[in-house]
């Protein structure tokens, strides 16, 4: 490629709004996690025990995270709030059900359940191989030390 | 007739009547009231995002024949080109129609490439009517290239979004107000980008080069020209174009715009940078600038299709993204 | 105060998130990925326990507590049965927040329509 044309291309670049998306993923995210606080401290309030109000609270952040993508929320809430909205859990419910949602045409077996995964797969096993990589590795140093 | 390294020169391609049929986005758009039809959901009464695309297709194929009192029996040839992997929406369609049918694909500049080709098939008195029909989808683009049209994921002020339209123009040897007297074949340029959501800036270097090209071969410049239309470098990509043109001592500010930027008001539709896709081009010549030329406003005009030539897997292979843009010279006769 | 811990901190974490993404010109599968390995990493020292402890749901809304809990329940499954309970007892906390995902995701695909 012409040198010219790449100086005028480098020249040219649009730049983000670094600070404004910063902000807006800081909003959003900070208001999920408090959200999700809320829910907890009223769980511990009815008596739940502390792991159980834990994983109930958890499990109602991804219930309102595939809902709001069923209702064709969160993808407007998302352009607003970039990795706020990629970040939760919330997220991670979100990316499991547009992808089946969106493959819903080709029905349930080739459609529904074969593209659940499709992006949210790799973060299951990025997951899984750190904390097995990480976990072999503070057991082996315990059992040496 | 070959001209210089590009171009080609036609004595007997004339354009006919086109028929545009759009979705509820470009209905609302500043051109909504010059299109043949409009579907008011994305989804076109259909069960999915391709059967909508191809709904909207079928209905331009008819459209077009019908504003030409022609059936499909008269026409010579179809050739047709999408967006979708196998260009699957002119196929699909064109099983229920008795044809010779040839599909085309160079992305966007896919409307522009038809026409070549369709035009030297006129030119070398090989077919007398030919159909170039081209479509695009948001959502089956957003399926194809990017994520699912749920997700929340965040797209960057460059983005572009795919025009939802069918179009189907009829070229042929008989003569009509608007010719097609130049084209010139573009070739691919790879500016070395990978940005696959700033798809405008990373065309304008093949707009650049294809129009260059065509200035060359024809020994003319933009003076020649009433108006130099891309097919949707939107905003961004038109910035760099004419900053690109800049830098070699050319002002083509005054004479060019673009699909993407006419199709889309920037200011109250989530668009971003603007139209981009197949349909997007093909949308505003044969309405707006197609108007304006049987008005007189326009004589001369240079319309140049943009392509960006990508797929997923290949990016994920860490290529970069190259494009091509092809042009057509349209004139008022 | 624990609200307002888990406020700042999701917050951000999440702002870290934003930034990769904007100067790094990152796409969201490296952040999530780049994160749930940072959460299994910030294991060790108990640092993410502590975390957890201080912010509640700042630190275990965000995916990188979905690294945290895979190695933390397979370190504490080894430590019951020997190394083999790495693998058996991995998803021991977060098979709660899978299987939502996997129902919910589900049933909103069943019932719902992409929109476009």
């Amino acid at each position: 490629m012409n040198n010219r044309i790449a100086k005028v291309i480098e020249e040219t670049a649009p730049k983000r709004k670094v600070g404004k998306n910063a902000f807006q993923a800081f909003l959003i995210g900070g208001l999920f996690c408090f959200f999700a606080q809320l829910i907890i401290e009223i769980l511990l309030m009815l008596n739940l025990e502390k792991e159980l109000a834990g994983n109930v609270g958890i499990a109602i952040m991804v219930f309102l995270g595939a809902l709001l993508t069923g209702l064709g929320v969160y993808d407007r809430i998302g352009q607003y709030a970039g990795a706020g909205t990629i970040v939760p859990i919330t997220g991670f419910a979100n990316s499991m059900a547009s992808s089946a949602l969106e493959s819903k045409s080709e029905g349930l077996v080739l459609g529904i359940l074969a593209n659940m995964f499709k992006l949210a797969g790799s973060v299951i096993a990025a997951g899984v191989v750190s904390a097995f990589i990480v976990s072999s590795l503070i057991y082996l140093f315990r059992g040496i030390f | 007739m070959r001209v210089g390294k590009q171009s080609l020169i036609f004595d007997n391609v004339y354009i006919q009547k086109s028929s545009v049929i759009v979705g509820p986005r470009e209905f609302a758009g500043p051109l909504g009231g010059l299109f043949d039809f409009h579907y008011d959901n994305l989804n076109c009464g259909e069960k999915s995002w391709e059967q909508a695309e191809m709904a909207m297709y079928k209905k331009a194929i008819n459209t077009c024949l019908n504003k030409n009192d022609k059936e499909i029996k008269d026409i010579d040839c179809v050739i047709s080109g999408d967006l979708n992997n196998q260009i699957i929406i002119g196929n699909y369609v064109m099983r229920d129609y008795d044809v010779p049918y040839l599909g085309v694909f160079n992305a966007c500049s896919s409307s522009v490439e038809g026409l070549i080709v369709g035009g030297n098939i006129i030119e070398a008195k090989n077919g007398k009517d030919i159909i170039v029909s081209i479509s695009s989808h948001y959502a089956t683009a957003e399926r194809q290239y990017r994520s699912p049209t749920e997700y929340g994921g965040q797209k960057p002020e460059t983005a572009t979004s795919t025009v939802s339209s069918a179009v189907a123009t009829l070229i042929s040897d008989k003569p009509s107000e608007i010719k097609i007297t130049k084209a010139t074949v573009g070739r691919v340029i790879d500016a070395k980008l990978t940005d696959a959501l700033d798809m405008g800036r990373l065309m304008a270097p093949a707009a650049f080069h294809t129009i260059k090209q065509h200035f060359i071969d024809f020994n003319v410049d933009e003076d020649d020209y009433d108006l130099i239309i891309t097919g949707d470098l939107s905003h961004y990509g038109t910035e760099l174009l004419i900053n690109i043109f800049k830098e070699y001592e050319i002002d083509i500010s005054k004479k060019h715009m673009d699909g993407g930027l006419l199709i889309y008001d920037r200011d109250n539709q989530d668009v971003f940078a603007g139209g981009s896709g197949c349909g997007c081009l093909p949308s505003v010549v044969y309405t707006y600038v197609e108007k304006q030329m049987l008005e007189n406003n326009l004589k001369k005009v240079l319309v140049v299709g943009t392509g960006a030539l990508l797929n997923p897997i290949i990016i994920a292979q860490k290529e970069t993204i190259p494009a091509i843009a092809h042009a057509v010279v349209l004139e008022r006769v | 105060m624990i609200l307002l811990y888990a406020f700042i901190v999701g917050g951000i974490i999440c702002m870290i998130g934003q930034l990769l993404i904007d100067i790094f010109k990152l796409q969201p599968i490296h952040i999530t990925v780049l994160f749930v390995f940072s959460g299994a990493v910030l294991n060790i020292g108990g640092i993410y326990d502590k975390l957890i402890d201080f912010a509640g749901a700042g630190a275990s809304l965000p995916i990188s507590s979905f690294g945290h809990s895979l190695a933390h329940s397979a370190l504490e499954k080894a430590d019951e049965v020997g190394y083999a309970g790495i693998a058996s007892g991995m998803f021991d906390t977060t098979a709660n927040g899978i299987t939502a995902a996997i129902v919910f995701a589900f049933f909103v695909a069943v019932i719902f329509r992409p929109r476009g």
